[in-house]
C-alpha cells in the first residue's frame, strides 16, 4: 500500500520498476457511485503526466481520468468492461491501464497515501 | 399490477390497421423496376395489430404518465403551467397542419402576419429589437444565439474572444452550448449570498472574454441586482451578455432583459408561454437580440417589406439553423396564448412571484433553505433540517409521488448537495399550494418517525424505484435486443 | 382577473398577510428601480375561446394540393394519431427525469427507438431529434467526436436546407467541409470524392433518397469510405427504407433523417421529427436522450433514461451535444403512424406513393412539355425540365389551387405525388398544367 502514489485528480499510481498501474481511489468511487462504464485507451498511446487518458461513467456523473505520470500503454484492464463494478467494490487494487514508465520519475507531485486522505474529505 | 405489454407484443400476423385509399392507379412491382441490391430483402419486423389494438395499447400507456391536468407540477425552471386547449385547437386549423412550408409567399400573408406578430410581442416582452422563432428547443436557441455572439466578434476581426464566462449555478446546456461552439468555458463562482460574484468576475475579465450567459433570475431564484454593474462591466471589455430565458416568467409584467443590459437572449414558449412540454418535446426557443444584431438572426427570416410579407433566405446571417422556419404549431399556441391574456399578462409574474415565495416561508421550518433571501418565481430548499435518519432529497421527491404529486427538480442546482428547487408557476391556487405545504411537512415528519416510509417510497406509483445502474451498465435500447436478452 | 388565474383578492390578501408584506408590489422592492417594466405591454383585451377561435380561422395561409415535398411529404394521418397524442399524459407532461411516474412517456420513446433501428438496420437509436437538418449536424459532430477529426465530405445533391444547417453548425464548430458535385449524368462525382478522401476526413454524408428524389446504391463508396478511416452517414427517409435495402445493409456507421413522413402533417415546416441511429460501437458518442430497459424494485419490466452521463445536464462542457428535449410528442406521433401501418401498410404506403409519381411522371411525359434530366432510378419524387419558364407555371397552378413542382432554376423542377392522390386527381393537375402552359404561350 505504501507505494500507492495519488494525484489530486483521486487517480493513484503504482510504480514497479520500469512499469506502472493506474487506477482511481476510494474517494473517487465513492463519488461517482455505481461505475457503470470505463473508456480506456489502446495499448500503445503514450501520454505525459496530467493527460487525460479516458473516462469514467456513473449513473449520475461522468469524469475524466488523468494520468499521474507519463508513458506508454502496454496493458488495458478489459475485464473492467463486462464488470465494472469491480471498480467500487476494490478501487485501490483494481488497475485500469498498465504503462511503461516514461522516464526519469518524478513523483514529487504526488501524494503518499496518508497526505492524499487528508484532502480527500 | 400496471399495463405491461409492448406494442410488438400484441402482433398477430395477417392483422391489419389501416386502409389503404383505392386511387385508380397501378401499384408498380418493385422487383421490375429496381435492381436487387436496392431494395430491401425482408419487411420491416413493425407489428401487425388492429386500429383498436393501437388505440386500447397506447390508451393504457398512457395511463402510467402524470401530466399537469393529473396535479400538481412544481418543477423548477420548466414553468409547468396550465396548457390552454384552445391553443391547441388553434394549431390544428388546416390553415396552419396542411400548409408546405415551400409556398409561395402570396399564399401565405395571414400565416406570415402571425409569425411576424409573435416575433414582435415577443420582441416587446424581452425589450429587445427583433426575435426569430427559428430555433426548436431552448438549448437549441442558446446556440443559435451564441452563433450570433461568435459572428458578431467574428465580423468586427477580433478573433482574441475565446472565452464564455458561466457562473457555477447555470443550467448544463449553458457550458454544453458554450463548447460546442469551441468557447473555453470560465467558471466563476456565487457569492455565499447566491449572487454572481462582483470581484471573481473582475478577475475574469479580460480581452479575450467573448461575453457572459446568465439567467435572471438565476437558478437559485434570485434576482441578480447587480445586473447593471454586470452589463457595464462586460461591455467595458467589449464582451455582449447572453440571457438564458428560462426564468423569464419570474418577469412578465415586472422588467425585461433588454432593459438589463442583455444583448441577445432565448427564452422557451413550452416554459413561458404554456406551450405543451409534450413528454420532452417539442418546444420552441425564440431567439431575440438587440438592433445592431439583428442582421445575424438565422435564415430563413419572415420580413414586412412594403405592406407585404416576404421569406428572406439571402444577405447577412449566420445562416440556417434548421430546416424551415422553427416549429410553427408551437408558435401558434404562444401567439394564442399571448392573445387571451392581452392586457392582463402583466399579472403573471407577480402572481409567480407571490405563489414561490408564500410556500416558501410555510415550509421553511422543516426543509433548509441555505440562502435567506427575497426570491423570484422559484427557491431552492438543501434538504430537510433535520437530517438525523438519513433522508434524503430523493426519498422526499419519490415519496411526494405517492400523494398524487410531481416531485419538484431535485440535485439541481448544484451548488447545494440536497437541492430541491420548487417553482409553483401563477396558475396554482392556494388552495393547491395549501395542499402542497401540507404533504411537503406530512413527509417531513415522516421522516424522522417513519423513516423507511420514506426510503422505500413510492409505494402507489405503476413502477416503484428503478435500477438505473442496471440500465447504464447492460443497456438494452430496443426490442430487438430485449428479446435477445431474455 | 383571468381564467387561468386563479387568485382572487382575498386570497392575494391572505397570502401576503402571511409574508408580512402590504402589496405585491413589495415583492419587487429589493429590485433596482431602474430596470423595472410598468408598462402594460399591450392595451388589448384578452380575448375568450370564440375570439380565438375566430381570429385563427382569419390567420391561416391557403391549403394547396401539394405536388412538391422536398424535405416535406404530405401523406394520410390515421385519425388515431392525433386522438392518441392529445391525450394529457402524453401532452403536458414533462420530461421523464422521475421515471416512475412517466412510464408511458419512457415506453412509447422504446417504442420509437425500436421502429428506427429496424427500419435503418443500426443497432441503437436515440429518442429522436429536433429535425432532420439538424440531425445530420449533430451527426457530422458526432463522427467529429469520434474520429477526432475536424473535416467532413457532403455530398451535394442532399436538400439544401441540410446543407445550409450543416454549414451553420460547421463554420462555428470550426469543421471543414467539402461538398461532392452531383454531374450531370445523375451521379456522385467519384473521381472528385477519391481526390479529396486523400486527406482525412471523419465522415462523408450521403442521401437516401437525394434532393431529386433518386435513390443510389452507395456499395462502391462505402468501400472508399471505410478505408480512408472514415465513417459512412447516410441522411434517410424512413419511410423509403420500408422497401428500399437498409442503410446498417450498405455500411452505414450513423443513419439520420427526416421522420416527418412518418404521419405528421406538413405543419409549415414544424414541428418535424428528427432520428438518429448508429453502430453499438458509438452508442456513448450518440446525441441526446436515450431510453432503456431496466427493472424496478418490484420485479416488473420498466424503462429509464439511460447514459445521462454523457449529456449536458451532468457532463455540462463536456457532453456530446448541448440538446436537452428531443421532439417527444412527435416520436410519439411517428410510432403510432408506423405500428398502425405496421410491417404491411408501410410498405404499402410507399409502393403507393411510388406508383402515384411514376404515373404523375408518365403523364407529364406524355405532354412532351418535360424532359428527363437523369436517368437513375427515383422512389417518390422525380425531376423534369419543363419547356417553358417553371416558376410562372407554378404561379398559375396556385390559382388553380395547386401546390407545383420545386423549382431548381429556370426550368428543372422536381415533382412529388402521394398514395393519396387519385388518378383523377393527378390526371386534373397534369391537364392544370397543360392549360397553363397555353397561358404562358
Amino acid at each position: 500500500m505504501a507505494e500507492l502514489r495519488f494525484s489530486n485528480t483521486h487517480e493513484w499510481v503504482k510504480v514497479d520498476g520500469k512499469e506502472a498501474l493506474v487506477g482511481i481511489s476510494d474517494y473517487a468511487q465513492h463519488s461517482l457511485g455505481d461505475v457503470v462504464f470505463v473508456d480506456l485507451p489502446s495499448v500503445g498511446d503514450t501520454f505525459s503526466a496530467g493527460d487525460e487518458f479516458g473516462a469514467i461513467e456513473s449513473v449520475k456523473a461522468a469524469s475524466e481520468l488523468n494520468i499521474p505520470i507519463g508513458g506508454k500503454v502496454i496493458a488495458v484492464n478489459d475485464a473492467l468492461l463486462d464488470h465494472p463494478e469491480t471498480i467500487n467494490k476494490d478501487p485501490l487494487n483494481t488497475w485500469l491501464i498498465k504503462i511503461e514508465v516514461a522516464s526519469p520519475i518524478d513523483l514529487s507531485h504526488l501524494l503518499t497515501l496518508e497526505a492524499y486522505e487528508k484532502i480527500a474529505k | 399490477m400496471k399495463y405491461d405489454k409492448l406494442i410488438f407484443e400484441l402482433s398477430v400476423p395477417g392483422r391489419i390497421g389501416y386502409t389503404l385509399a383505392e386511387t385508380g392507379i397501378d401499384k408498380v412491382d418493385l422487383t421490375k423496376i429496381y435492381p436487387d441490391q436496392l431494395l430491401r430483402q425482408e419487411a420491416p419486423r413493425l407489428p401487425e395489430v388492429g386500429e383498436l389494438d393501437v388505440v386500447r395499447h397506447y390508451t393504457n400507456v398512457s395511463k402510467l404518465n402524470f401530466g399537469i391536468e393529473t396535479g400538481f407540477y412544481p418543477l423548477g425552471s420548466c414553468t409547468m403551467k396550465y396548457n390552454p386547449k384552445i391553443n391547441d385547437e388553434a394549431a390544428s386549423q388546416p390553415g396552419f397542419r396542411n400548409i408546405h412550408p415551400l409556398q409561395d409567399e402570396t399564399t401565405l400573408q395571414p400565416l406570415l402576419k402571425l409569425y411576424d406578430d409573435t416575433a414582435k410581442m415577443l420582441s416587446h416582452i424581452a425589450g429587445m429589437d427583433a426575435t426569430s422563432l427559428n430555433s426548436f428547443a431552448g438549448a437549441h436557441g442558446e446556440l443559435t444565439g451564441l452563433m450570433i455572439m461568435k459572428a458578431y466578434h467574428e465580423r468586427r476581426g477580433d478573433s482574441k474572444r475565446t472565452k464564455m464566462i458561466i457562473p457555477d449555478s447555470a443550467h448544463g446546456t449553458n457550458p454544453a452550448s458554450a463548447a460546442m461552439l469551441g468557447y473555453e468555458c470560465v467558471t466563476i463562482k456565487s457569492t455565499p449570498q447566491g449572487l454572481v460574484d462582483i470581484e471573481a468576475l473582475k478577475a475574469v475579465l479580460s480581452e479575450e472574454v467573448a461575453g457572459i450567459m446568465l439567467t435572471n433570475p438565476n437558478t437559485l431564484g434570485l434576482f441578480e441586482t447587480d445586473i447593471l454593474e454586470i452589463s457595464r462591466l462586460v461591455h467595458g471589455i467589449g464582451g455582449l451578455l447572453y440571457y438564458d430565458g428560462a426564468n423569464l416568467n419570474a418577469l412578465l409584467g415586472v422588467a425585461r432583459p433588454g432593459d438589463m443590459g442583455f444583448d441577445i437572449m432565448h427564452m422557451n414558449l413550452h416554459k413561458t408561454f404554456s406551450t405543451p412540454h409534450g413528454g420532452g418535446g417539442p418546444g420552441s426557443g425564440p431567439v431575440s437580440v438587440k438592433g445592431h444584431l439583428a442582421h445575424l438572426l438565422p435564415h430563413p427570416r419572415i420580413v414586412l417589406k412594403n405592406d407585404r410579407y416576404i421569406i428572406e433566405r439571402d444577405g447577412d446571417s449566420i445562416g440556417q439553423i434548421g430546416g424551415f422556419f422553427g416549429n410553427f404549431l408551437v408558435v401558434v399556441r404562444a401567439y394564442a396564448y399571448l392573445k387571451s391574456f392581452g392586457r392582463e399578462l402583466n399579472a403573471i409574474g407577480p402572481l409567480a412571484v407571490l405563489n414561490a415565495n408564500y410556500v416558501k416561508e410555510k415550509l421553511r421550518h422543516a426543509y433548509h433553505l441555505p440562502i435567506d433571501a427575497h426570491y423570484m418565481h422559484e427557491f431552492v430548499f438543501n434538504g430537510l433540517i433535520d437530517q438525523s435518519t438519513g433522508i434524503k432529497t430523493l426519498d422526499i421527491a419519490k415519496r411526494l409521488l405517492d400523494f398524487g404529486v410531481h416531485a419538484p427538480t431535485i440535485y439541481f442546482p448544484l451548488l447545494f448537495d440536497q437541492s430541491i428547487m420548487v417553482e409553483p408557476t401563477e396558475v396554482e391556487s392556494k388552495a393547491t399550494l395549501d395542499h402542497f405545504i401540507d404533504l411537503m411537512l406530512r413527509i417531513a415528519k415522516e421522516a424522522i418517525e417513519e423513516p423507511d416510509c420514506v426510503k422505500l417510497a413510492p409505494h402507489f406509483t405503476p413502477v416503484g424505484r428503478l435500477d438505473e445502474v442496471k440500465a447504464a451498465r447492460n443497456p438494452i435500447l430496443n426490442y430487438r435486443d430485449y428479446v435477445k436478452s431474455i | 382577473m383571468h381564467r387561468y388565474l386563479p387568485h382572487t383578492s382575498e386570497e392575494v390578501s391572505a397570502m401576503l398577510a402571511s409574508l408580512r408584506l402590504r402589496s405585491i408590489e413589495d415583492l419587487f422592492t429589493h429590485l433596482p428601480q431602474q430596470v423595472r417594466f410598468h408598462d402594460a405591454y399591450t392595451s388589448d383585451a384578452p380575448l375568450s375561446d370564440g375570439q380565438i377561435r375566430d381570429l385563427m380561422a382569419r390567420s391561416g395561409g391557403q391549403v394547396l394540393v401539394p405536388f412538391r415535398g422536398f424535405g416535406s411529404y404530405d401523406h394520410e394521418r390515421p385519425a388515431i394519431i392525433d386522438a392518441i397524442a392529445s391525450r394529457q399524459e402524453f401532452l403536458t407532461s414533462y420530461t421523464p427525469y422521475q421515471p416512475e411516474v412517466a412510464q408511458g412517456t419512457l415506453q412509447y420513446i422504446f417504442e420509437f427507438q425500436s421502429i428506427v433501428c429496424e427500419l435503418t438496420g443500426l443497432d441503437v437509436s436515440n429518442a429522436s431529434m429536433y429535425d432532420g437538418a439538424t440531425s445530420a449536424a449533430e451527426a457530422m459532430m458526432m463522427a467529429v467526436n469520434v474520429t477526432g477529426i475536424s473535416r467532413i465530405l457532403v455530398a451535394s445533391d442532399l436538400l439544401p436546407h441540410v446543407i445550409e444547417t450543416i454549414k451553420t453548425y460547421a463554420h462555428f464548430r470550426g469543421v471543414a467541409i467539402d461538398l461532392i458535385s452531383f454531374t450531370s449524368d445523375g451521379q456522385l462525382d467519384f473521381n472528385q470524392l477519391t481526390e479529396l478522401s486523400k486527406t482525412p476526413f471523419a465522415a462523408f454524408l450521403v442521401a437516401y433518397p437525394n434532393r431529386y428524389g433518386i435513390i443510389a446504391d452507395y456499395q462502391d463508396i462505402q468501400q472508399l469510405v471505410h478505408q480512408s478511416g472514415a465513417l459512412l452517414i447516410a441522411y434517410a427517409d424512413l419511410l423509403a427504407l420500408s422497401v428500399f435495402k437498409q442503410p446498417a445493409s450498405f455500411g452505414a456507421d450513423i443513419c439520420c433523417g427526416e421522420a416527418q413522413s412518418l404521419g405528421i402533417p406538413l405543419s409549415f415546416g414544424g414541428p418535424y421529427v428528427g432520428y438518429l441511429a448508429t453502430i453499438n460501437k458509438y452508442v456513448r458518442k450518440m446525441p441526446g436522450r436515450i431510453c432503456g430497459i431496466t427493472l424496478d424494485n418490484r420485479g416488473q419490466r420498466s424503462y429509464v433514461l439511460t447514459l445521462q452521463a454523457r449529456e449536458q445536464h451532468i457532463r455540462r462542457e463536456k457532453a456530446n451535444s448541448n440538446i436537452c428535449s428531443n421532439q417527444s410528442l412527435m416520436a410519439l406521433q411517428a410510432t403510432i403512424y408506423a405500428v398502425t401501418l405496421g410491417k404491411t401498410g408501410l410498405r404499402q404506403v410507399a409502393i403507393s406513393t411510388i406508383s402515384a409519381t411514376r404515373y404523375l411522371h408518365e403523364q407529364l411525359i406524355k405532354t412532351q412539355l418535360f424532359t428527363q434530366p437523369f436517368k437513375q432510378h427515383f422512389a417518390f419524387e422525380t425531376t423534369l425540365d419543363y419547356v417553358g419558364p417553371i416558376i410562372e407555371l407554378n404561379q398559375r397552378l396556385i390559382k388553380r389551387g395547386y401546390l407545383g413542382g420545386m423549382p431548381l432554376g429556370e426550368h428543372r423542377t422536381v415533382f412529388y405525388a402521394s398514395e393519396k392522390m387519385s388518378k383523377q386527381t393527378i390526371d386534373a393537375f397534369v391537364n392544370a398544367i397543360k392549360e397553363c402552359h397555353d397561358e404562358i404561350r
